[in-house]
C-alpha cells in the first residue's frame, strides 16, 4: 500500500514538471491558431495569423535558412577534414586543439559577439552583412561538428582503413574521399542536424550581430514577442516549432540507432 | 609545441602528388585559419578593449569593487546557484522515478521532460509569459479560483522559472543517464543488511550520484550564469550579469567595462565547465 | 554438529519464471539442516542464482511456492528484514565508504552503538585477516581484500543463513584456490547456515557438506561430495563433477561387452544395452597378455602429479586414463586395462 501511494507521489510530481514545460508549448501552439486568445478556443481556429507570420517575417525565415545551410557547409568542409587530421594525429595536440575549439560553448555567445563586433567593426560591409552573423555561428556550432565526427572515427580503425587503401595505391584525397567520409557518415549526418538545429535557433551571438537588414528567425521572434499582438506572436513561434521538431526527432531517432555517437 | 614536430606514425612513402603528412596539414588548415580569425583574434581583442578604458585595467576589478556591478553579480550568482539547486533537486525525483519504473506514457513523459532543449532564450521567455503574464494561465486560474490575477512573469519569481525551464532539460539527461548506470547489486547488498529505502537513498544511491550532480551542476550553473535571451525576453528591472553587459554596450557606450565584464563572466561560465569536464569527459553546449 | 548456528532452510515448490516467458527455475524442494554448508553446482544459466535469490528474498517465488527459516513461513518477507548475510560475486562493496565503515553497515542499520560498531568491526578484520586495511578506500584494495571485507560484512550482523554469489569466480586461479581453503576454515570457524553457489566442481568438492548439481533449472541431483562423485545418477552429472568415460555398450553374463574385450562387472548386473561410466583414476595399466580388455596407447601427457592417458580400441570411443606419473608407456603401444567392477557406474536414462 505505501508503495503504491509512493508511487503515485512520484508520478504526480514528475507529470506536474513535465506539465510545466510542455503546456505553454501547447498553448504557444494554440494560441498561433485561434481567432482570439482572450476568447480561447471557442472563438475558432483560423490560419490568418500564420500568414500575417509570413507577411512580416518571410524574409526573416528565408535568411534563417540560408544562414543554417551555409553554417553546415561551412562546419562540413572545416570541420570533417579536421576531425580526420585530430584523430590521426591524436596526443596532447589534437587534445589541446579539442579544447580551443569547444571554448565557444563555455563562453557566453554574449562576449563572442561583443568580441567579433570590436574586431570587425571597421570592415563595414562585411560587417553588415549576413556572412556576420555566418561567422558568429560557425564558431558557436563547429565543435559539435568535429566532436560528432570524431567520436564516429575513434570508434572504426581509421589507420588500418587508411593504410589498405594507400596499399591499393590510393593518394591521402581518394582515401579521404572514398574510405574515410563514407565510414564517418553516421557522426557527419549526427553533426548536420545538431548543427542546423543549432543555427535555427541561435539568439544571444545573433541578437548582437544582427543588424535591422540581417535579421534571423529567433530575433524576429524577440521582435514579435515585443511588439506585436500575443496571436502573432504565438504564430511565429509555432512555425519556429515546425521547422525544428522534425529536426529534433530525426537526432533522437539517429541517437538511437545502433553504431552513431552519443550526443555530448 | 611545433605543429609539425611531432612525426605522424603511418605513412613513410608517398603517393604521386600530395604527401599524407602535408594532406592533414592541408586538413587542418580551414580549422586553424576559421579559429584563429573568429575566435582567437576576437578573444585578445575583447581582453584588450576591456582594458583600454578610463580606468585601464582596475576596470576588471571593478566587477568586485563597484557596488553596482557587485550587486549584478551577487544577483547572478545567487539566481544561477538557486536554479542549479532546484534542477538538481528536480531532475532527480523524477529521474529516479522514471528510471526505476517502465510504465505506459513513459517514454512520452520523458520526451516531453527533454523537448524544451532545443528553445532558445527567447522563446523560454515567451513560454514563461504565456505561463505567467498578464493573459497568463496562472494569472487566469488563480482570478478565477481566489479573485486576484497572479502575475510573476516579469519578476524574480519569473526569471527564476524560466532559468528552471532551460535547465531541467538539460539536467534530467545527465542524471537520467548516471542512474542508469548505477550497479543494482550495491542497493541489493545495502538491503540484505537491513537498510530501508530510505537508507539505500541516502547511504548509496546519493553519494553514488554524486559526480553527476557535480558536471551536470556546473553546466546548468554556467548556462545561467551566461543566459541572456530569457531575461531579455522577461525585460526585467532584475539586473543580471549578461544584461548589463548589455546595456553597457548599447546604451552606455561603455565599451570597455562591457568587454571587462564579459572577459571576466566568461572567465567564471569557462572554469565551470572545465570543472565538469575533468569529471566526466562530455558537455552539453550553453545556451539560454 | 556442535559448531552450530542459523537457522534451518526449506523451500517448497519454489520456481521461477519471468515476464518474457522464459522459465529459469523449475518447482525445487530443497530442505538444508542448521549449520549445513550446501553448495549448489551447475554451469551458467542452469537456475543456481535465481534460486539463491528466491532464498535471499531479492526474487520471489512463483505461486505455490514457499520458504522457510526455521519452519516460519518468510516468503514474503523482504529481504531487509530476513537477516540474511549476502557476498554477491561482484562484491558490491559501497566505493563512498572505508572499510571498517563497510563492515559496520548493517550493524549501524541496525542502531548498534559507536563503540560496539567499533569491537565487533575489529573481530572481523581479525577473522577476516585484514588487519590494517580498516580506514583504507575500497578502490585501493585488490580483489582478495575486497572479497574478505564483502564476507566480512556479510558475516558481521550474525546473519541466520549465509548466502555466497560464487565469491571467488572474479579471483585468478592462483588466489582462488588459496582463498577457497581460508573459506573453508571460515565456514567451519563460522558454523552459520551456509549456500554456496558456483560453476567450479574443484570449489563444490572441497567446500559442501552436500552438494546440488543443477541443470536447466532442475535439479539433477543431491547428495554428498563422494555420493555425487561415485554415484553420479545422470550422463551429465558424471562428466560435470570430474572427468569420466561414458562407455555405451550392453551387458552378456554378467560382463560388460566392449571392442577390446570385456568387463567383469559385480552382482546382479542387468543385461541388456547400459550407459556405463568409469573414471580416469580407476583405470589400471597391465600387461597386455592376461588382460580382459586391451587398446593402444594413442597419446600420453605428463601433467605434473600425474600422467594423462589416451587409449583407442579398448570402448567404442577414446579412454581417459589418468596414472601415476612414473608410469612408463609409450605411444603406440598395446596395453591391458584393468578395472575394479565397483568402479563402473551404471547410468540411468539421463533425464533431460
Amino acid at each position: 500500500m505505501r508503495d503504491r501511494v509512493i508511487f503515485g507521489g512520484q508520478l504526480l510530481f514528475t507529470a506536474l514538471v513535465a506539465a510545466f514545460l510542455i503546456v505553454p508549448a501547447i498553448l504557444s501552439m494554440l494560441a498561433g491558431i485561434t481567432v482570439n486568445y482572450f476568447r480561447g478556443i471557442g472563438s475558432g481556429l483560423t490560419l490568418q495569423w500564420v500568414v500575417a507570420v509570413w507577411d512580416l517575417y518571410a524574409e526573416t525565415i528565408a535568411r534563417s535558412l540560408l544562414i543554417a545551410i551555409a553554417t553546415l557547409a561551412a562546419t562540413l568542409v572545416v570541420g570533417v577534414p579536421a576531425a580526420y587530421a585530430l584523430n590521426v594525429r591524436g596526443g596532447r595536440f589534437a587534445r589541446t586543439v579539442e579544447e580551443v575549439i569547444t571554448l565557444p560553448l563555455a563562453i557566453p555567445g554574449l562576449a563572442i559577439a561583443l568580441a567579433l563586433l570590436l574586431t570587425y567593426n571597421g570592415f563595414g560591409d562585411f560587417r553588415r552583412s549576413w556572412l556576420f552573423i555566418l561567422t558568429g555561428h560557425v564558431v558557436f556550432t563547429l565543435p559539435f561538428m568535429v566532436r560528432s565526427v570524431m567520436a564516429v572515427l575513434s570508434g572504426i580503425d581509421v589507420k588500418t582503413l587508411d593504410e589498405s587503401a594507400a596499399s591499393l595505391g590510393a593518394g591521402p584525397w581518394r582515401r579521404f574521399r572514398d574510405v574515410i567520409v563514407p565510414n564517418a557518415r553516421p557522426g557527419i549526418l549526427a553533426g548536420s542536424l545538431a548543427v542546423v538545429t543549432l543555427s535555427l535557433g541561435e539568439f544571444n551571438l545573433t541578437w548582437m550581430l544582427h543588424t535591422p537588414l540581417t535579421k534571423t528567425l529567433p530575433v524576429g521572434l524577440a521582435d514579435s514577442y515585443a511588439s506585436m499582438r500575443l496571436e502573432v506572436a504565438s504564430a511565429y513561434t509555432l512555425v519556429f516549432f515546425l521547422m525544428i521538431i522534425p529536426l529534433l526527432v530525426a537526432m533522437q531517432l539517429l541517437a538511437d540507432r545502433p553504431g552513431t555517437p552519443e550526443r555530448s | 609545441m611545433s605543429f609539425f614536430a611531432k612525426p605522424v606514425p603511418t605513412f613513410a612513402g608517398h603517393a604521386r602528388g600530395l604527401s599524407h603528412r602535408s594532406f592533414l596539414r592541408l586538413c587542418l588548415l580551414p580549422l586553424a585559419v576559421v579559429a584563429a580569425a573568429f575566435f582567437l583574434l576576437p578573444m585578445v581583442k575583447l581582453v584588450i578593449v576591456g582594458a583600454s578604458g578610463e580606468t585601464g585595467l582596475s576596470a576588471y576589478a571593478a566587477i568586485v569593487t563597484q557596488p553596482r556591478y557587485r550587486a549584478t553579480l551577487i544577483n547572478t550568482v545567487l539566481l544561477a546557484a538557486a536554479t542549479t539547486a532546484a534542477s538538481l533537486a528536480i531532475a532527480t525525483i523524477a529521474g529516479l522515478f522514471l528510471q526505476r519504473h517502465r510504465f505506459p506514457g513513459r517514454a512520452v513523459l520523458v520526451a516531453m521532460l527533454t523537448f524544451p532543449l532545443a528553445f532558445p532564450g527567447v522563446v523560454v521567455g515567451f513560454m514563461i509569459i504565456l505561463l505567467a503574464g498578464r493573459q497568463g494561465l496562472v494569472g487566469e486560474l488563480t482570478s478565477r479560483l481566489i479573485g486576484e490575477k497572479l502575475v510573476f512573469a516579469y519578476s524574480i519569481q519569473g526569471l527564476f522559472l524560466g532559468y528552471l525551464y532551460f535547465s531541467i532539460p538539460r539536467v534530467i539527461l545527465t542524471i537520467m543517464a548516471a542512474i542508469e548506470k548505477l550497479d543494482p547489486a550495491l542497493e541489493e547488498a545495502a538491503r540484505a543488511l537491513g537498510a530501508g529505502p530510505w537508507a539505500v537513498h541516502r547511504d548509496v544511491i546519493l553519494p553514488a550520484l554524486v559526480p553527476a550532480f557535480v558536471a551536470s551542476g556546473a553546466i546548468a550553473f554556467a548556462t545561467a550564469m551566461g543566459a541572456f535571451g530569457t531575461a531579455f525576453t522577461l525585460a526585467t528591472n532584475i539586473d543580471v550579469l549578461p544584461m548589463v553587459i548589455y546595456t553597457e554596450f548599447t546604451l552606455s557606450a561603455n565599451i570597455a567595462m562591457a568587454a571587462a565584464l564579459s572577459v571576466g563572466l566568461g572567465l567564471v561560465a569557462w572554469a565551470m565547465l572545465a570543472l565538469s569536464r575533468s569529471l566526466t569527459g562530455g558537455t552539453i553546449a550553453a545556451a539560454g | 554438529m556442535s559448531n552450530s548456528h542459523g537457522v534451518s532452510l526449506r523451500l517448497e515448490a519454489c520456481a521461477k519464471s519471468f515476464p518474457g516467458g522464459s522459465r529459469a527455475l523449475d518447482p525445487v524442494t530443497l530442505a538444508v539442516a542448521r549449520g549445513e554448508t550446501v553448495v549448489i553446482l551447475g554451469p551458467s544459466g542452469c537456475g543456481k542464482t535465481t534460486l539463491l535469490r528466491i532464498i535471499a528474498g531479492l526474487e520471489a517465488p512463483d505461486a505455490g511456492g514457499r520458504v522457510f527459516f526455521n519452519d516460519a513461513d518468510v516468503t514474503k518477507v523482504p529481504i531487509e528484514q530476513r537477516k540474511v548475510g549476502m557476498v554477491f560475486q561482484s562484491y558490491a562493496l559501497f566505493p563512498n565508504m572505508s572499510v571498517a565503515e563497510n563492515i559496520g553497515y548493517g550493524l549501524k542499520i541496525r542502531g548498534i552503538g559507536k563503540a560496539q560498531r567499533a569491537a565487533r568491526v575489529a573481530e572481523l578484520v581479525k577473522l577476516t585477516g585484514i588487519e590494517g586495511f580498516e580506514h583504507r578506500r575500497i578502490t585501493q584494495l585488490s580483489g582478495g581484500q575486497r572479497q574478505r571485507v564483502a564476507l566480512a560484512r556479510a558475516v558481521a550482523v550474525q546473519p541466520s543463513v549465509l548466502l555466497l554469489d560464487e565469491p571467488l569466480t572474479a579471483l585468478d586461479a592462483a588466489l582462488r584456490e588459496r582463498l577457497r581453503s581460508e573459506l573453508d576454515r571460515l565456514l567451519r570457524t563460522l558454523g552459520i547456515t551456509t549456500i554456496y553457489v558456483t560453476h567450479d566442481q574443484a570449489e563444490a568438492m572441497a567446500l559442501g557438506d552436500r552438494i546440488v548439481v543443477m541443470r536447466n533449472g532442475a535439479i539433477a541431483q543431491i547428495g554428498s561430495p563422494r555420493e555425487i562423485y561415485f554415484s553420479p545418477q545422470s550422463r551429465f552429472v558424471a562428466e560435470f563433477v570430474g572427468a569420466a568415460n561414458i562407455l555405451e555398450a550392453s551387458i552378456e553374463n554378467g560382463e560388460l561387452k566392449l571392442p577390446g574385450g570385456r568387463i567383469k562387472l559385480g552382482n546382479g548386473a542387468p543385461a541388456g544395452a547400459v550407459t556405463a561410466m568409469v573414471r580416469p583414476e580407476a583405470i589400471a595399466i597391465v600387461p597386455p597378455e592376461r588382460a580382459a580388455l586391451c587398446g593402444r596407447v594413442d597419446a600420453v601427457s605428463f601433467v605434473g602429479d600425474r600422467a594423462r592417458l589416451i587409449v583407442t580400441g579398448a570402448a567404442d570411443r577414446p579412454l581417459v586414463l589418468s596414472v601415476a606419473n612414473s608410469t612408463d608407456v609409450k605411444v603406440g603401444e598395446r596395453v591391458g586395462l584393468a578395472i575394479e567392477p565397483d568402479a563402473v557406474r551404471l547410468l540411468p536414462g539421463d533425464r533431460r
